[in-house]
């Protein structure tokens, strides 16, 4: 199994949500975060101008069985890129075990 | 009795109109500062508007219309203490005079009294501390305010001038008493931690933009009354035209305004389109009732420009103004005034004359007064938080209380 963490534009998270569908991939976690990263973001107040490097962006946590690992990260690269700095990263990494709590399985079909 | 019926009533909407502007400052001021201290502001514009209306009946009223003249019993000569009417062979005097009821007098002039502490608070939002503010609003609205208003409003000596000094409804009386006393305050105070950061001038962007928009929008409203109200009666011509001027103005201000900071920063900047159409309506206020429509859109649109220059001079000069009441209210309070001199029915030199001589009466008095006071307050008890309270927020330490509990997105 393994866990595909991506940080995306939100203006992209329902072309990944949409894309990520139609590969079969239903089921992922997402919030909203706040990073640092090399884009600036230019405002004006009052007429003085200021530039904040806080981004912000939509992040979602997958976790795959190893089969899925490569249509999933697939997926995101082409659904979620504009080809402009500031589109994001994916991380990949392993899982050890998954439970289903209701019924307390384990193993990969608890994914489903 | 009719017609005292017919003035009065509309008397009685303008000082509800007046009354609503309230509302008006609290939105801007909130709108325009951080969430962390929207409790301390709400508080100190509803402390104003009670305790200046209550400190209006006990001495404003009689202090700021002493009946100079004739017979004049001077300041506090008929009454020490609180209102009561005056009786005409032992009943009620309900031709008080033309206009109004002698009640409706003392509610329409109360409402505007406080305002002049609202401009202030305004200012100084985000770093003073409460109770040195609440001694300093007792003392400028309860003393200040009314002593100077009497000088013209009262018939005292600006009155009296040869060419009488003219403010019809108080770009100077109303607006620049508060300008001064900001300017003051503010030097006295010193900037918000961060205002001022390596040698640079940083923005410190408000919260709510649409609570500043709609608190501009009410107090355009507001003006309605203040500047209607001020005809003093329900005359068809003089309040008509009078409500022309009024929102030519103060269209002409925020569209000049917002034109000038577009040119000169490269954004249309809203919060400068809000600033320009107050900046219009302090402007056309001393002399609404003796402009042409023509003459009301000029003075709207230097009061646009004046705005501009006058919120990026004072931050050059270190001065922090959170909701730019130094550049409305005492810029533009003074253009107003002045404008008086060059447009409209009075123009005149000697008329200019006699505004130069009010304005710089009203600077001295003003600025001696609040320095005496804002100083002393300084040395005493002390006029700002300190500095965790200030980086915190004034809500969470003056009040232990939260604007938005369920709504917290910024640390600072």
């Amino acid at each position: 199994m393994k866990k595909i963490e991506a940080v995306i534009r939100k203006s992209k998270y329902r072309a990944v949500k949409e894309a990520l569908h139609d590969v079969g991939v239903n089921f992922f976690s997402y919030w909203d975060v706040t990073g640092l990263g090399n884009e600036k973001e230019g405002h004006v107040y009052r007429g003085i101008s200021y530039s904040t490097s806080d981004i912000q962006r939509r992040y979602i946590s997958i976790v795959v069985n190893d089969d899925f690992e490569e249509i999933t990260i697939k997926t995101i690269l082409k659904s979620s890129s504009t080809g402009e700095v500031g589109d994001g990263k994916i991380f990949v990494s392993d899982i050890k075990e998954a439970y289903r709590i209701r019924t307390g399985e384990k193993g990969g079909k608890t994914l489903n | 009795m009719e017609l005292l019926t017919i003035n009065n009533v509309w008397m009685m909407i303008c000082t509800a109109l007046v009354f609503f502007m309230h509302l008006g400052f609290a939105f801007l001021e909130i709108g325009l500062t951080r969430q962390k201290n929207t409790i301390n502001i709400l508080f100190k514009n509803i402390f104003i508007i009670t305790v200046g209306l209550l400190l209006y009946a006990l001495v404003g009223f009689n202090l700021m219309y002493p009946n100079w003249g004739a017979n004049s019993a001077g300041y506090l000569g008929d009454f020490i203490f609180g209102i009561s009417e005056p009786l005409k062979n032992g009943t009620l005097d309900l031709a008080y005079n033309q206009g109004y009821t002698y009640w409706t007098d003392f509610l329409f002039q109360g409402m505007f009294a406080a305002t002049a502490a609202t401009i202030v608070s305004g200012a100084v939002a985000e770093r003073m501390k409460i109770l040195p503010f609440m001694i300093f609003t007792v003392l400028y609205v309860g003393f200040v305010y009314p002593i100077a208003g009497s000088w013209k409003w009262g018939g005292g000596f600006l009155d009296q001038l040869a060419t009488p000094f003219y403010d019809f409804a108080g770009s100077t009386l109303v607006h620049s008493v508060g300008g001064w006393a900001a300017l003051v305050a503010v030097s006295l105070l010193g900037a918000r931690i961060g205002k001022f950061e390596n040698g640079k001038t940083q923005a410190i962007p408000g919260h709510n933009i649409p609570i500043a928009t709609a608190g501009v929008l009410i107090l355009w409203l507001g003006w309605f009354g203040f500047n209607g109200g001020s005809v003093l009666s329900a005359d068809p011509e003089l309040t008509s035209i009078t409500l022309v001027t009024t929102c030519l103005a103060a269209a002409a201000g925020g569209v000049v305004a917002v034109l000038a900071s577009t040119i000169m920063y490269k954004n249309l900047d809203l919060t400068m389109f809000l600033n320009g159409i107050l900046g219009g309506l302090v402007g056309i206020t001393a002399g609404a009732d003796q402009m042409s429509p023509m003459d009301a859109i000029l003075i709207g649109a230097v009061a646009g420009v004046l705005i501009v220059f006058a919120v990026s001079l004072i931050d050059k000069l270190k001065l922090d103004d959170p909701v730019g009441a130094i550049a409305v209210h005492l810029v533009c309070g003074i253009w107003g005034t002045l404008a008086v001199g060059l447009f409209g029915n009075l123009a005149s030199g000697a008329q200019f004359l006699s505004q130069l001589i009010g304005v710089a009466c009203y600077a001295v008095f003003c600025i001696a007064t609040s320095f005496i006071i804002i100083f002393t307050l300084k040395k005493t008890i002390g006029i700002r938080v300190s500095e965790k309270e200030e980086v915190e927020g004034l809500d969470a330490h003056e009040h232990g209380m939260d604007a938005y509990p369920d709504f917290r997105l910024n640390e600072y």
